[in-house]
C-alpha cells in the first residue's frame, strides 16, 4: 500500500485528535509539544503506534528535527519510501 | 528566551508540580542513624525509599574496609583509570566481579549511571541499532543519545512486541543491542528474560541486562535475574550499580566476551572521569563478599517485601505485578499522591514520590523500597499508616 504525504498527515491528525482529547481541529503546522501539549513520553508512545500502523521502524533519534505534525508526516513518508 | 529565562521557566514548572512548602524532591536529610532510620525536618523517620536493599550501608566489615583504605590510600585518586587512577583495588574488584558472575571480563565505572553510558556508547555506533524497553532507566536513554545509532523502543516487558520490531529490522537485527532491566525501578516488575533471550538468539542480536535493582536481590547467590532465570551464559552484557544492594557508589559491566576490555580505550564516560576513591572500592569489595553469602539477607528482604505487598494489596492499593524490593502504589489522581506522601512523612515514614510525566498515564506513584534491615514491626507500622491514610484520602 502506498501513502502520500497528505494521507499520512491526515491519519496523524486523526490519531492526535484522539490522543489529546482536544476539541480543536488538529492542523498540520501545530507544534506537537508547545501547541498540543504532548509530553515527551506521549510523543515516544505515539511513535510506537505509528511504527505499527505503517509497519516501519522510526528511530527516536530521527525525531530531533520533528516539531510539527507536518514534520512527523514527512519523516514517516521518507521512511516508507526508503523501504519501497 | 535567553539562558536565564529558560531556568526561570523551569522554576515555574517545578513550582506548579508541588504545592508551596512540600519538599518531595531533594528533601534535606539532616542525619542518618541506620540503614532504616534518619532525621528529616527535625524528627526521626523510617527510611522506606532508599534502595538500600540488603541494609549494608552500616555493615561493620564495609566501614572498617573503607577506614583502612583512607588511611592507606588517601581520600581520592584524583585521576582517570586511563591515567593515574588505576589502583590495585580497582583491578581487584574487577577480578572479584568477574569471578562472582562467572564471567571472563569485568569493568568498574565511577557511578552506575556511567556504567550504562560507558558500556552503551562504547559498544554501539553509527549503523548499529539499539532496541530498548520503553521503561528503561534514564541512564540507558542517555547512553543511547551518546551513540550515532538508531534507537527504537519496544513496549514494556512485551517480548512479542520486541520480536515484531526486530523482524522489521531485517539484516540489521544482527547488529542490534537489546537492552532490558532485571527489575524496573518504577513499578518493581521483572523482565521476561527467558523469552527475551530466546528472541535475541533467534535474531542473532546482542543483549544487555541492567541489574541495578536486582543485584543481591534475585538468584541464589544474588547475581540477579540472569541467575534466577538461568540465562547468565546467554546474556552478552550485564551492568549494575554499587549504590543499591552494595551500599556504596559506582557501577560495573561484566561479560563473557573478552573483548569487553577494549572499551577501556574508547568509552568516553569511562576515560574522561576520575576513578572511584579507595574507600569506595574497598567498602564495595567487602559488601560484595557479604552479598554473595547473604542468602539470609535475601530471605529477610523478601519476607519484608511479601508482608508489605500483601498488606497494601489487601487495602486496595494498585501495585505492580509481584512483590519485590520495590513496591509502588499507583495513584490515579496526582493530588492524592501528594496528600499520601505528605501524610506518610507526617507519620514519620519517608517514601519516594513520582509525578507525571516520570510516572505514566498522567498518574502518580508512591514508591516504597524495602530493606532486609527493616523489621517485621516496622513493616506492620507502615501498613497501619497506609491504612489510615487510605481511609482519609481515598
Amino acid at each position: 500500500m502506498t501513502h502520500d504525504n497528505n494521507d499520512i498527515t491526515g491519519q496523524l491528525c486523526q490519531r492526535l485528535s484522539h490522543l489529546t482529547e482536544s476539541k480543536i481541529e488538529i492542523e498540520p503546522d501545530m507544534n506537537l509539544i508547545d501547541t498540543l501539549a504532548l509530553d515527551s513520553m506521549k510523543v515516544l508512545n505515539l511513535v510506537m503506534e505509528i511504527e505499527d500502523e505503517f509497519d516501519i521502524s522510526v528511530p527516536i533519534n530521527a525525531l530531533a528535527d520533528v516539531h510539527t505534525v507536518r514534520d512527523l508526516a514527512t519523516l514517516i513518508h521518507q521512511l516508507i519510501s526508503s523501504q519501497e | 528566551m535567553n539562558l536565564i529565562e529558560k531556568l526561570e521557566a523551569v522554576a515555574e514548572e517545578r513550582k506548579s508540580l508541588l504545592p508551596a512548602g512540600l519538599e518531595a524532591f531533594g528533601i534535606p536529610i539532616e542525619a542518618v542513624y541506620s540503614p532504616t532510620e534518619a532525621k528529616i525536618g527535625g524528627r526521626r523517620v523510617l527510611f522506606l525509599g532508599t534502595n538500600n536493599y540488603l541494609g549494608l550501608t552500616f555493615a561493620p566489615e564495609c566501614i572498617a574496609a573503607a577506614h583502612k583504605a583512607i588511611d592507606e590510600g588517601g581520600t581520592g585518586t584524583t585521576g582517570s583509570r586511563m591515567a593515574n587512577g588505576n589502583y590495585s583495588g580497582h583491578r581487584a574488584l574487577e577480578k572479584e566481579l568477574a569471578d562472582f558472575f562467572q564471567c571472563r571480563s569485568a569493568m568498574v565505572f565511577t557511578t552506575g549511571y556511567q556504567a550504562n553510558l560507558g558500556t552503551i556508547a562504547g559498544l554501539v555506533g553509527r549503523g548499529d541499532t539499539l532496541m530498548i524497553d520503553a521503561d528503561c532507566h534514564a541512564s540507558i536513554y542517555d547512553g543511547c543519545r551518546l551513540t550515532d545509532a538508531d534507537v527504537i523502543r519496544f513496549r514494556h516487558n512485551d517480548a512479542g512486541d520486541l520480536e515484531k520490531r526486530l523482524r522489521r529490522l531485517g539484516e540489521k537485527a544482527s547488529t542490534t543491542l537489546i537492552i532490558v532491566e532485571g527489575i524496573y525501578s518504577m513499578q518493581g516488575d521483572r523482565a521476561p528474560l527467558k523469552d527475551i533471550v530466546r528472541i535475541k538468539n533467534e535474531y542473532n542480536s546482542y543483549l544487555l541486562v541492567d541489574e541495578a535493582h536486582s543485584l543481591g536481590v534475585l538468584g541464589e547467590k544474588g547475581r540477579g535475574l540472569v541467575e534466577e532465570t538461568g540465562t547468565l551464559d546467554q546474556v552478552d552484557f550485564v551492568t549494575g550499580t554499587f549504590s543499591k544492594s552494595l551500599g556504596s557508589i559506582g557501577g560495573y559491566c561484566v561479560s563473557n566476551h573478552p573483548q569487553l576490555a577494549e572499551l577501556r580505550y574508547i568509552s568516553r564516560p569511562y576515560i574522561f572521569t576520575a576513578s572511584s576513591s579507595p574507600s569506595i572500592i574497598e567498602s564495595t569489595r567487602a559488601a560484595l563478599k557479604l552479598l554473595e553469602k547473604g542468602t539470609d539477607l535475601r530471605q529477610q528482604l523478601m519476607e519484608n517485601a511479601n508482608r508489605l505487598y500483601a498488606r497494601l494489596e489487601s487495602l486496595g492499593y494498585q501495585l505492580g505485578p509481584q512483590p519485590g524490593p520495590i513496591i509502588a502504589a499507583t495513584v490515579n489522581v496526582p493530588e492524592n499522591a501528594l496528600l499520601l506522601w505528605q501524610g506518610l512523612l507526617d507519620n514519620g515514614i519517608y517514601v519516594n514520590l513520582v509525578l507525571p510525566p516520570a510516572a505514566p498515564d498522567d498518574k502518580a506513584l508512591i514508591r516504597c523500597s524495602v530493606s532486609a534491615a527493616h523489621t517485621r514491626e516496622q513493616m506492620d507500622h507502615v501498613g497501619d499508616v497506609f491504612e489510615e491514610l487510605h481511609k482519609s484520602i481515598f
